[in-house]
């Protein structure tokens, strides 16, 4: 049997070798399905090899290094696989999720021409190598590569439908927004290598580990690392470019937004978090805007109409919680939530877009009693939405759990109670949303006060709904079965962890998110409680999450303003300084010239004048000079 | 009768030309003014010649004899040209590279 390294060697290039393919043999990407089977050809194997990876991994890190930059006799960095424990399982994650998302994709692109679904799987193929590129990275440099790669790839898929002007707005905004972070990113890696000498993420373990490592600016490091981690994971305040990413694709949404590109930047921190033990107080800023981001996330979630962006917010809203558990110094119960969250987060995402493939829109108001016309995506949606509550024998149970017993552990009271405030939120989101969309009498006209009326009196479920073909059903039931799989096996089978989380932890943690899940019965199922109350009780704040909290209006006023008056100076400089100079000099050149024309008057005695007084000049000059 | 008296004879011949050349309306009394100035010449390189003792000058002297003679055909040769031309001789008409 081959070694670990070898397999996740084999899993990373198996995808490389079917973007090859796909990129330069045109008319096999052009041929459409035959390009997919390709593609998913390679998914499976990759698949295989990496959940080989990662049941033959020990305890030992197998590491197959080739140089790369050579530089005055030393090289200055590497590439190769790096396959322990915890790359080997995300391998397994990503490798699981994009075979799945590739499958469900044939069904749902069904639709598209032939040669655009190549171009679909082709970039499926380099986002998935790019994102194992990036969970192998053994230094931090290529890290650094495959981490702009899966940004070049979320950007090309969000604007897979580029003739949308709204996808290609946002696959512009995702694009800047993360570069942004990213830039931290690159002047912390290498302000990091300055002090170390080195990319190599065991002996940087190692230096950090044996205290060698100057402690002098390594805060600034670990931020500027952490900024890579903020554009990527979506955190306060460059959360920004999460919602929007949802014009793409669903299964787009669910493989790179949900599952595993946005989940690269807890994994970046899981990775160096050797590296931000060593300060302290980036930890507590890390925990502090996690939990931050999660709450404002879950209230944004309240209200959203569309089905995507309320799964899109639940996610910025997870991944503030997996932040707060790596500030919290457990990166692993962090990694843990990060695994369960990507399965039933993916499984939600495709679930919603079978929703949207059956009924046409992503609005909720525009579904409604959909559990009769499609159990079985009610079903495994259900089972998402109780995975995402932290349900017991449910896949977000326990990893829930143990990121609030971490919280509480490590004595950040601030974020545990906002983290408590999110359960209660997310059980109360998500229901709301599986409420409107699957159950619901028809809703009349201020149902939820929201602009949508015009569709809510309508009530126009599609007739035609019904369950999606197979090709989207059996990813979702995989999803929905592995969810209750580890649901079931964490629930009786607690893993061992560095804290003991209070007794009184567990039962408050359910109570508070089936209180969640109760109040959105009452509100959207029973009608008990009109959802105009909320409205009218929070108003300030309800104003103020439809407005999306002005982040968006505060960016765009702020850089558009900024970037317009720089443009505006610079443009001045140039139409007055430049050109000014150099148009005077032009123009004095050219009256000059002018001027100067009537010496020549033709009259040969003029000249003759001439010659006569600078010869007399010139002897009075070496006469008396 | 010294060196300085030729000089000075030379030199106010040399100006009574050039004051001709610039002056006159008439090519042809520029040409004379012309001969003007190459006869004060002739004059400086005999004086210079005879109270050098030194023969060089008035060897030269023929030589520029000869030439100013051609240099006079020539001359009256492009005038007589010029008028046909131009239907006239005065200087001042002549300006066609006026820039």
């Amino acid at each position: 049997m081959a070694d670990t390294g070898t397999l996740a060697l084999t899993a990373l290039l198996l995808h490389a070798i079917a973007f090859l393919l796909l990129a330069v043999v045109v008319p096999l990407r052009r041929s459409g399905r035959p390009a997919a089977m390709v593609s998913m050809l390679c998914a499976a194997g990759s698949f295989g090899a990496a959940v080989q990876a990662w049941r033959t991994h020990g305890e030992t890190v197998s590491r197959l290094l080739w140089d790369w930059l050579p530089s005055q006799g030393q090289t200055l960095a590497t590439v190769g696989v790096m396959a322990d424990a915890d790359s080997t399982l995300m391998l397994t994650l990503v490798g699981l999720v994009s075979l799945l998302v590739q499958v469900y994709s044939l069904g749902y692109l069904s639709d598209e021409p032939r040669p655009s679904l190549g171009r679909y799987y082709a970039y499926q193929s380099l986002f998935a190598f790019s994102m194992m590129g990036l969970v192998l990275a053994p230094n931090l440099l290529q890290l650094f590569i495959c981490w702009e790669l899966v940004g070049l790839c979320s950007y090309l898929l969000i604007g897979y439908w580029y003739q949308r002007p709204a996808a290609a707005r946002a696959a512009v905004k995702a694009f800047w927004t993360t570069k942004a972070g990213d830039v931290g990113l690159l002047v912390g890696i290498i302000l990091l290598w300055r002090q170390t000498n080195t990319f190599d993420l065991i002996q940087l373990r190692m230096l950090a580990e044996s205290g060698a490592l100057p402690a002098a600016g390594l805060s600034l490091i670990t931020f500027c690392i952490y900024l890579g981690a903020v554009g990527k994971s979506a955190q306060f305040p460059l959360h920004v470019w999460l919602p929007d990413a949802m014009e793409g694709p669903t299964p787009v949404s669910a493989l790179i937004h949900a599952a595993t590109m946005v989940t690269a930047g807890v994994y970046l921190l899981l990775r160096t978090s050797w590296l931000f033990a060593l300060t302290p107080d980036i930890l507590l800023i890390v925990a502090w805007i996690g939990a931050f981001t999660a709450l404002l996330a879950a209230v944004l979630a309240c209200v959203q109409d569309d089905i995507k962006r309320v799964l899109a917010y639940s996610t910025v809203s997870q991944l503030g919680y997996m932040m707060t558990a790596i500030g919290a110094g457990f990166a692993s119960v962090g990694f843990f939530h990060l695994l369960t969250h990507g399965v039933f987060k993916a499984l939600l995402f495709l679930g919603a877009g079978a929703l949207i493939h059956a009924v046409g829109s992503n609005n909720l108001s525009q579904m409604g009693q959909l559990a009769r016309r499609m159990p079985q995506t009610m079903i495994v949606f259900v089972v998402g939405t109780l995975s995402l509550a932290g349900i017991p024998l449910f896949a977000g149970f326990l990893s829930k759990e143990e990121i609030l017993g971490a919280v509480w552990e490590r004595g950040f009271v601030g974020p545990f109670v906002l983290l408590m405030i999110v359960a209660f939120l997310t059980a109360f989101y998500m229901f709301r949303a599986v409420f409107l969309a699957f159950f619901g009498a028809p809703r009349i006209g201020h149902a939820h006060g929201h602009v949508d009326i015009a569709h809510a009196g309508a009530h126009v479920s599609e007739p035609h709904a019904h369950d999606p073909p197979a090709t989207m059903a059996v990813p979702l039931w995989i999803l929905a079965g592995l969810s209750v799989v580890i649901g079931v096996y964490f629930t009786f089978e607690h893993p061992e962890t560095e804290f003991v989380s209070p007794a009184w932890l567990m039962p408050s943690a359910v109570g508070v998110a089936a209180a969640g899940i109760l109040m959105a019965w009452a509100t959207y199922q029973r009608r008990t409680i009109d959802p105009a109350v909320f409205t009218m009780a929070f108003a300030p704040l309800y104003r103020a999450a439809l407005a999306k909290f002005w982040i968006d209006d505060l960016f765009e006023g702020v850089f558009a303003a900024a970037v317009l008056a720089f443009s505006r100076a610079v443009g001045w400089v140039d139409r007055y300084l430049v050109d000014g100079v150099l148009n005077a000099l032009s123009a004095w050149t050219l009256t000059a010239g002018d001027d100067l024309r009537t010496m020549q008057s033709g009259r040969a005695q003029d000249y003759v004048y001439g010659v006569a007084v600078g010869l007399l000049a010139l002897l009075l000059w070496v006469q008396f000079g | 009768m010294g060196l300085q008296a030729y000089l000075a004879l030379a030199a106010v011949v040399f100006c009574i030309g050039l004051f001709g050349v610039m002056t006159r309306r008439n090519t042809i009394g520029i040409l004379l003014g012309i001969e003007l100035m190459l006869n004060a010449v002739n004059i400086n390189l005999v004086a210079f010649a005879r109270f050098s003792a030194d023969v060089t000058g008035m060897v030269f002297t023929v030589f520029t004899i000869c030439i100013t003679v051609s240099e006079a055909a020539l001359g009256l040769a492009i005038v007589i040209l010029l008028f046909r031309v131009r239907r006239t001789v005065m200087a001042d008409h002549l300006d066609l590279l006026k820039g």
